[in-house]
């Protein structure tokens, strides 16, 4: 690990501001990504803030109806709270499909919102990675890309995102909360908080220098059955190969959203009109623009199994 | 409020222990040159009902801070990448990963250890119920196992879904496969497992 300085931050705006300030800082929460990326020195911030002492851990219902997760709220707190369970099934079920229970004891709602690609070639620093070393190539496009991207990517890179809650949270239409260097706040529509490689696969989301997540808020529950389904190479403790996540409505009607598949949760509302007409039709329209590789086009009617199978079990 | 920084001679001292601990890394080599004086950062941490006072290189984990610095090897280094467990302890009674935390991210905090769970003469009943069951082989991972394992009948007492509860409103059921799935961050490379689960059900009061 490089060396590096460390700091507490005592409130948001501090952080924001000393983040901008010094050339190579980091935040760091849970750190069970960043830490793991600055042993293998991918990840070398030359300055550490610590903000796990803001405060920012409660989870609290919001004035229309909705509800506020600080940005600290452990993954496992989150997934057992009573409103979650209650009412955002989908995203309890998305996160304890993640990690194990040590990292999400660890593992902060922001922190896993801004974790890093497990794209092998991201790991493997003698191997190209435009993602890791912008303008070196991208060791995946010609070799073992089995677990990588389907759709969204570029020529530059075909990293997947991760996350499993991140799904859930672009089902949910989840709003993130920021604060800027200048102390002003920002609220970032999820779908327009990560970003797709293109020719900048390195910046994967849309905060600018400094800017610190503070909370994300998810609107008024919607009803429904909420479905997470996960497919992986073990029944635990492993990253999705495609991911489904679903809200399903009495009438047919719903949502769904993709993991595994894109270097971002993967969503198409135009494809949810064709919900009630079954999961041939709606993988068609969410998936039509796929390009997959020779090792990962099977990632295609897996996705179309998968979610004919949680449409299956939203009718049981 | 920024830490002060102060640079001790015990501070030279802990660097190189740091430096040491680095040795099996492929591409030592590589690495950039580590500063000749080490800034370090003091911290407390209250470890098994006991105060320590540490001054620690910043980069130092919570993991290499129990076992260099406070000698507590019980708490094992597997992967060092919080894949296996074996690095497994409590943080104020919550069950984590300690080679994914720095030891300053903790200062203040309430640390157990397997060394704090039980000693030879008076054992945890976790660990008497994996001596009985023959929980083990080798036993590296067993004291991540052992700390995991207590941890997870908590989080069941408390409610907390795992991915194979059925229903997320009701209290989780402690089964077989509730077990085994909520200690999946837990390898044992000897494949204990069976008797693992027996030993968790039994201190439950459950049948596995």
């Amino acid at each position: 690990m490089r060396p590096f300085t460390y700091e507490r931050a005592t409130s948001t705006a501090d952080a924001a501001a000393a983040a901008a300030r010094t050339i190579g800082s980091r935040f760091i929460a849970g750190g069970t990504n960043l830490l793991d990326l600055m042993k293998l020195e991918i990840e070398t911030p030359g300055h550490l803030i610590d903000v796990n002492g803001l405060g920012l851990d409660r989870i609290e219902p919001t004035k229309d109806g909705g509800l506020r997760i600080g940005a600290l709220v452990r993954n496992s707190d989150l997934a057992a709270n009573a409103e979650v369970r209650r009412d955002y099934g989908v995203l309890s079920r998305a996160l304890v499909a993640g990690a194990s229970g040590q990292l999400r004891n660890m593992a902060t709602t922001a922190g896993n919102l801004l974790q890093r690609t497990r794209c092998p070639y991201f790991y493997d620093t003698n191997m190209p990675c435009n993602k890791r070393k912008p303008g070196s190539g991208c060791g995946a496009l010609e070799g073992y890309s089995r677990q990588l991207a389907i759709i969204g990517s570029s020529d530059a890179c075909i990293a997947t995102h991760p996350s499993d809650m991140a799904v859930a949270m672009r089902l949910l239409d989840a709003v993130v909360e920021t604060v800027q260097p200048d102390g002003s706040n920002r609220a970032i529509p999820i779908a327009d908080f990560h970003r797709l490689p293109g020719d900048t696969p390195h910046v994967e989301n849309t905060l600018v220098p400094g800017e610190l997540i503070t909370a994300v808020t998810l609107p008024k529950p919607i009803g429904g059955r909420h479905i997470y389904r996960k497919v992986r190479d073990r029944s635990s403790f492993a990253f999705a190969v495609v991911s489904v996540a679903a809200v399903v409505q009495p009438d047919g009607s719903g949502r769904v959203a993709l993991g595994g598949v894109a270097h971002k949760p993967w969503r198409v509302e135009a494809a949810e009109a064709a919900m009630p007409r079954g999961a041939k039709e709606v993988t068609a329209q969410v998936l039509a623009r796929a390009r997959p590789t020779h090792d990962n086009a099977f990632k295609i009617p897996l996705v179309e199994r998968t979610l004919g199978a949680v449409l299956a079990e939203a009718r049981s | 409020m920024a830490v002060e920084f102060e640079v001790t001679r015990r501070g030279v001292i802990v660097g190189g222990a740091a430096g040491a601990a680095l040795v099996s890394a492929p591409h030592i080599e590589a690495r950039a040159q580590t500063p000749a004086r080490q800034a370090t950062v003091p911290l407390t941490l209250e470890v098994n009902g006991k105060r320590r006072k540490l001054d620690v290189d910043p980069r130092t984990t919570l993991l290499d801070a129990l076992r260099e610095h406070l000698h507590l090897t019980g708490t094992k280094k597997g992967c060092d990448q919080g894949q296996c467990g074996a690095c497994t302890v409590l943080v104020e009674g919550r069950r984590i990963n300690s080679c994914l935390t720095l030891a300053v991210m903790q200062d203040g905090q309430s640390i157990t250890t397997i060394e704090g769970l039980g000693t030879p003469d008076k054992l945890h009943p976790m660990q008497a119920a994996f001596v009985r069951h023959d929980g083990f082989q080798c036993g590296y991972c067993t004291p991540g196992q052992v700390c995991s394992a207590v941890a997870v009948l908590d989080e069941i007492k408390a409610g907390m879904p795992s991915h194979v509860t059925g229903d997320l409103e009701a209290d989780p059921q402690l089964t077989n496969i509730e077990i085994r799935e909520r200690m999946s961050g837990n390898i044992c490379r000897c494949g204990a497992y069976p008797n693992i689960v027996e030993a968790i059900a039994e201190v439950a009061g459950g049948t596995a």
